[in-house]
């Protein structure tokens, strides 16, 4: 069977492989890219463990080819926090106790940040409907939600400062 | 969980997708979102030798209207057409569809074309898109058909695309005056199939009474069906309950549903009728404020 | 945003973080960083992949199978089979519950996705195309899935290998109480509740599966297991055990269990599963790693179940409204191999506890466990040994009593209570409840719902043809296994040790035998610590999960941690805490019981500026100590409880129904729990809303079932319908505080808590909707489908 090369953009880094078309994109990031980050934990779709953003929208790579993503922007985990400053995000899950076991909280933490970017100021009703794809044994998703919220509190009020700033600075 | 092999290929363009589909013909399968087809490949159900990604395919994914109709293209997502306010102010049933199909992550991904030429029992868009007397445009190295979304969906998993057509766009006719639709469905948790789906859509005359009228169901019967029945029984009269309940009702006899994870038989058949007279009733309040 | 937890008030600064402080988690900091390591983040070098070939069928012969198109699959190494492993005495293996469980199959097959073949390939795709390419011919057999029909002489007998004697489906009878005072409580009573239950099999599929990387070191005969284990000091003697047994040169000493990040347990990763011994034996046979790593419809269709408990329960009522008598028959469907892990001599877990939190003398319970056609397992889902099972019984009849005398269920519930001047109370079946106030818990549990404006407005809605129900469960569980006189594990005590050691600089390291899955020890056993010694928990390392460190304990199941490591680490704490008087004794130049200790320092008495800081003190211990005394300041503490302990609460639910569907809708759920003295309460209560969603899944949406054919319904994901965050309500939680008499720390466990109370509270808040309607009891999950057909029943949908 013929291998396929690959170029795609990994957090920011150009990444390139040889691979068979059936290789999903969630085993190309974990086993051949040594990003073990994302998490496999069904064979249907379902528990979002895997979510990562490709092209800047949220995706379940356990149900894309890395073929698919050829040429395209991917983002992990391993590429949300800048340098040893946390993304709010991660900070917020961790002053909320939005994880026990860790092991859904990198999907979750990538399709919050979808969430975030489609929709800055999300209901609670909305933050639950927007992680629907993701299940947590764990948590109960009550501490999850409230890390979200509090993410979207603190990157809403640096984007007003950075307004704010702007503002100043052209006035 | 892992897929068998397969071969490859992403094709620049339309003509060179058909092309490789005629070449190939019975052995390949076309790739949009991958979300339907995906999963069957990691379960080993279907073994296809090749792959046509229509990943860099353009002219598939435009939202337009032109003549009286609503075109969507194939590569269209259902978070594109959630997410579009055009066509939910003419055409709310849409949203209501893409809204609950699969999970947020799906939607991202999942396009109405693959959706549609995967023919799942228990799909969304084949009822909605029958309800709305829709039809599809079917292109292949040879040329172009359009057929009717009523009859397309012929059996379990099967439709009438011929396996190297590609489905390119879906055409909705655009509703008159006085138009409402809505689209309930019943499922046992988010982000499940349906349980049951009923999609209305109807038009209300200058009499006010039921001028058109369309009614999809999906999860009962070998494949999503027009519950002509049920639309024979109120077309041309009152919007009214009672009326409903007996388009609802004639909606459960047409229905052939079988025990299954989703529950048994009877419940499903009671739901067609509970499922069928919310559509309805959500339809004709959105036709009365049109 | 802040948010403020209940707890008792700390003694300690939030600096020195000892119990009550919401310190925010050590583990965090990997974990919200992808960073972890999971087993299958584990991959070493020459690693080959191990994948499974399972059966289709739930009972069949095997004729044969052909590993011929397998072997020329690109990257297949070998395929091992039963037969091969029968040359090693490796194709079966005992359980924890004191039976024998195939490893391979040599010719009968015994529940559907029974492992059947292993394939060594080198790499995860490649044994996958191996495994699609085995052909193995099967007969099909008669299949049993009905445990009744099991029990009958006429069904085929599934275990021939049990020998004379045994030619039955039958594995044992267990029975508690006194039967004869129970029949005549019951005769003597004024009213009689009877009712048939059965809690479905579930599974508990915690997110990350089960898997492992077993490297076998030719040159120096060691084995290394990277395993997913909640006792891996128990996997590393059992393994032991096994290899002498099958011939093979591997003894305790040089085999090493690690357990890194595990990706929840819940008791899924107690059971020794087929998959490690092929592993191990598979790295044994090529001298290299390998990984196997299950995949999800493989740890649904295969791994340890739990619940599938048939049970017959009758209470009796004195005229006064007071429980008399419970009578308890119950039929357990074991699978076709008995691997439960539960205590020894408790085959039944401690389903006794089934009398609850209320006050009567009289009590039977009798339990027969019985072969099937099946997957084995049994208490796999954060289910406290069959306590899930006790309580939903005993609170589905005391609704059920209460309804039938026409009380209010709360009323009933506080009529019937034990009172908190009983404690500590023996229970009819023999069982020493620790402490409790379960009268403040109701209440409390009342007063934050607004129980009186509930039931008004039920009844207007009532009256208006609108169902809306209101639910309670009052429950007492029983944590901690357990003490050594009772409780042992195939015969392995249940006492776990805590080994703590302080360092020149006085900082610390911990090392223990319980085994976290999310629960937080890495930050709580550090609070321990801190409480007792006044060593900031923040300078506290807390090492677990290798077996080579790590001193000997059952592991993390069943609530255990903080009753029996928790308090190891106290004791041990203390020992240290002993020996620091003694340097401080040195360094001041003062007796013994001249000191007082105020947390972290000794000073002499009535002069408190003469003192020693614990840091002060640890220097010492390396440098400046008496004559006579070791260097050093450290100690061991296996700890043997003397009691379980008893943590409590009670839940109120609130649901409406669709009348048109069926669907149920919680609208509010309120938890007031009690678990003693409480740690770090963050993480208490993110245990609460775990643990309640683990209650809410069972009541409404999972169930593992199967066809007559063996088929299982409930496969994948798809079918089995976990909660999203959309169905899962907004969680409201509260405490009452009542320390445990016995614990170290006054504290006692609370991982299952909130999965035992929250199922009974959701069904009987449905079954209280539709009370007036004629309905008694519904069996969860109470899917829309059970509810609608009651009401069409009724002709109201």
């Amino acid at each position: 069977m013929s291998t396929h090369h690959i170029s795609l953009t990994v957090n920011g880094a150009i990444r390139e492989a040889d691979v068979e078309p059936r290789l999903l994109l969630v085993h190309l990031l974990r086993d051949v890219f040594g990003l073990t980050g994302t998490h496999i934990g069904c064979d249907t779709s379902n528990c979002g463990a895997c979510t990562v953003h490709v092209g800047g929208v949220s995706a379940k790579s356990c149900t894309m080819l890395a073929v698919q993503a050829d040429g395209l922007d991917v983002r992990t985990i391993e590429g949300m926090a800048d340098g040893a400053a946390l993304h709010p995000l991660q900070q917020a899950f961790w002053d909320q106790h939005g994880l026990q076991c860790g092991f859904c909280t990198p999907g979750m933490i990538m399709q919050a940040a979808w969430v975030l970017a489609k929709d800055p100021d999300p209901s609670e009703a909305a933050i639950r409907e927007g992680i629907s794809g993701n299940l947590c044994r764990c948590t109960g998703y009550v501490n999850i939600v409230k890390a979200i919220q509090q993410a979207a509190a603190e990157i809403r009020a640096a984007a007003e400062t950075q307004t704010g700033a702007a503002v100043a600075a052209a006035g | 969980m892992i897929p068998a092999a397969f071969d490859y290929v992403r094709p620049a363009d339309l003509g060179e997708a058909l092309r490789i589909l005629k070449d190939r013909e019975g052995e390949a399968k076309v790739l949009s979102g991958g979300f339907s087809l995906i999963p069957l490949l990691k379960l080993r159900l279907a073994q296809p030798a090749l792959l046509v990604d229509l990943r860099d395919v353009g002219g598939l994914d435009e939202i337009g209207r032109i003549d009286g109709e609503v075109h969507i293209g194939g590569r269209v997502t259902h978070r594109r057409i959630l997410e579009d306010e055009g066509l939910a102010a003419i055409l709310p049933i849409m949203r209501d569809t893409a809204a609950g199909i699969g999970d947020p992550q799906i939607r991202n991904w999942g396009t109405i074309g693959g959706s549609c030429a995967h023919a799942d029992p228990a799909a969304d868009w084949p009822a909605v898109l029958q309800a709305l007397g829709a039809s599809f445009v079917l292109r292949s190295a040879d040329g172009e058909r359009v057929v009717p979304a009523r009859g397309f969906f012929v059996d379990t998993f099967t439709t009438g695309i011929e396996p190297a057509e590609v489905l390119t766009e879906v055409r909705i006719p655009v509703p008159g005056p006085r138009s409402g639709g809505a689209y309930q469905k019943l499922e046992r948790r988010a982000g499940d199939f349906s349980t049951v789906g009923a999609a209305v859509q109807l038009r209300l005359g200058d009499d006010r009474r039921i001028a058109a009228i369309g009614i999809g169901l999906t999860a009962v019967g070998d494949a999503p069906f027009a519950a002509t029945h049920a639309e024979d029984a109120i077309r041309g009269a009152q919007p009214d309950d009672t009326m409903f309940r007996e388009a609802a009702a004639a909606a459960a006899r047409q229905s052939r549903p079988t025990d299954d994870s989703h529950g048994p038989a009877d419940y499903k058949r009671a739901m067609v009728a509970e499922m069928t007279l919310r559509a309805l009733r959500i339809a004709r309040d959105r036709a009365g404020a049109a | 945003m802040t948010t403020t937890y209940e707890a008792q008030a700390p003694t300690t600064t939030p600096e020195v973080g000892g119990m009550g402080h919401a310190r925010k988690r050590v583990e965090d900091a990997r974990f919200i960083r992808g960073a972890g390591h999971y087993i299958d983040d584990i991959n070493l070098p020459g690693q080959l992949w191990l994948d499974i070939v399972r059966s289709p069928y739930a009972h069949a012969r095997i004729k044969g199978i052909d590993d011929s198109e397998a072997m020329k699959v690109p990257g297949v190494a070998a395929v091992i089979t039963g037969k091969a492993l029968e040359t090693y005495g490796l194709h079966w293996m005992p359980t924890i519950a004191g039976d024998n469980q195939m490893v391979l199959p040599t010719d009968t097959v015994m529940f559907q996705s029974q492992e059947v073949a292993a394939v060594i390939a080198t790499s995860r795709y490649a044994a996958a195309d191996g495994v699609a390419a085995v052909m193995v011919d099967y007969e099909p057999l008669p299949v049993v899935v009905d445990p009744y029909k099991a029990m009958d002489a006429s069904a085929p007998v599934l275990r021939p290998d049990r020998g004379e004697g045994k030619q039955n489906n039958h594995i044992w009878h267990w029975e508690s109480g006194d039967r004869s005072a129970t029949d005549a409580a019951l005769a003597a009573s004024k009213t009689r509740v009877k009712e048939h239950l059965y809690i479905p099999r579930i599974h508990v599929a915690s997110i990350e599966t089960c898997g492992c990387v077993a490297d076998w070191d030719a040159v120096n005969g060691h084995l290394t297991l990277h395993m997913t284990s909640q006792a891996p000091h128990a996997i590393r003697t059992v393994l032991a055990i096994v290899a002498a047994g099958a011939g093979l040169p591997i003894p305790e000493h040089k085999i090493r269990v690690i357990t890194h990040d595990i990706g929840g347990g819940f008791g899924g990763k107690v059971p020794v599963y087929p998959g490690y011994v092929l592993a191990v034996a598979a790295s044994f046979l090529t001298g290299k790693p390998v990984k196997w790593i299950e995949d999800r419809a493989e740890n649904l269709q295969a791994d340890s179940f739990a619940r599938d408990y048939h049970i017959d329960a009758e209470m009796g009522v004195s005229a006064e409204g007071r429980i008399t008598a419970l009578k308890v028959k119950t039929l357990a469907d074991h699978g076709a191999f008995d691997s439960q892990a539960a205590p020894s001599k408790f085959p039944a877990g401690l389903f006794n506890v089934i009398t609850g939190s209320y006050d009567f003398a009289s009590a039977h319970v009798e339990v027969d466990g019985v072969y099937t056609n099946k997957p084995p397992g049994g208490v796999a889902y954060r289910c406290s040994f069959r306590v899930t099972e006790a309580v939903h019984a005993i609170e589905r009849l005391v609704d059920i009593a209460a309804n039938e005398i026409g009380m209010d269920p709360a009323e009933f519930r506080m009529r019937n209570f034990i009172r908190a001047d009983q404690f500590p109370y023996r229970s009819p079946t023999g069982w020493e409840y620790d402490s409790g106030d379960y009268h403040a818990a109701l209440r409390k549990a009342m007063d934050l719902i607004g129980y009186d404006d509930l039931r008004r407005e039920q009844a207007e809605k009532r009256a208006r043809g609108e169902l809306m129900g209101i639910g309670i469960a009052s429950f007492t569980e029983i944590v901690g296994a357990g003490p050594s006189h009772d409780f042992d594990i195939i015969g392995l005590k249940m006492n776990d040790g805590a080994e703590l050691r302080v360092h020149p600089t006085g900082k610390a390291l911990l090392r223990i035998g319980s085994q976290t899955q999310g629960q937080g020890h890495e930050t709580t056993y550090a609070q321990i610590v801190a409480e007792e010694l006044g060593i900031p928990a923040s300078d506290v390392k807390v090492e677990y999960g290798d077996t080579d460190t790590a001193p000997y304990g059952l592991g993390t199941y069943g609530s255990r941690s903080t009753p029996v490591s928790g308090a190891a680490t106290a004791i041990a704490s203390r020992k240290v805490r002993d020996k620091a008087r003694k340097l401080a004794a040195h360094l001041l130049e003062a007796a013994e019981d001249d000191l007082e200790w105020t947390n972290g320092k000794f000073s002499v008495k009535g002069s408190p500026d003469r003192s020693k800081t614990i840091g002060e003190i640890a220097f010492a211990a390396y440098t400046n100590y008496p004559a006579g005394m070791e260097m050093g300041l450290e100690a061991v503490d296996y700890y043997d409880p003397p009691n379980f302990t008893y943590p409590f609460g009670s839940y109120i639910c609130v649901v409406d129904i669709d009348k048109g569907t069926g669907q149920v809708k919680i609208r509010r759920f309120v938890a007031v729990d009690d678990c003693g003295n409480i740690i770090n309460p963050m993480i208490v209560e993110g245990q609460i809303h775990g643990g309640l969603t683990m209650g809410l899944a069972p009541a409404l949406y999972e169930e593992i079932s199967y066809d007559e054919n063996g088929n299982n319904l409930a496969g994948t994901f798809m079918d089995y319908l976990l909660p999203t965050a959309m169905e899962t309500p907004a969680w409201e939680t509260g405490k009452t505080i009542t320390p445990s008499p016995h614990h170290p720390l006054g504290a006692k466990g609370v991982g299952e808590s909130a999965t035992v109370g929250a199922p009974p509270a959701i069904a009987n808040a449905v079954v209280d909707a539709l009370w007036h309607l004629g309905v008694r009891h519904i069996d969860i999950p109470i899917t829309p489908q059970k509810v609608w057909r009651l009401l069409h029943e009724r002709g109201i949908a």
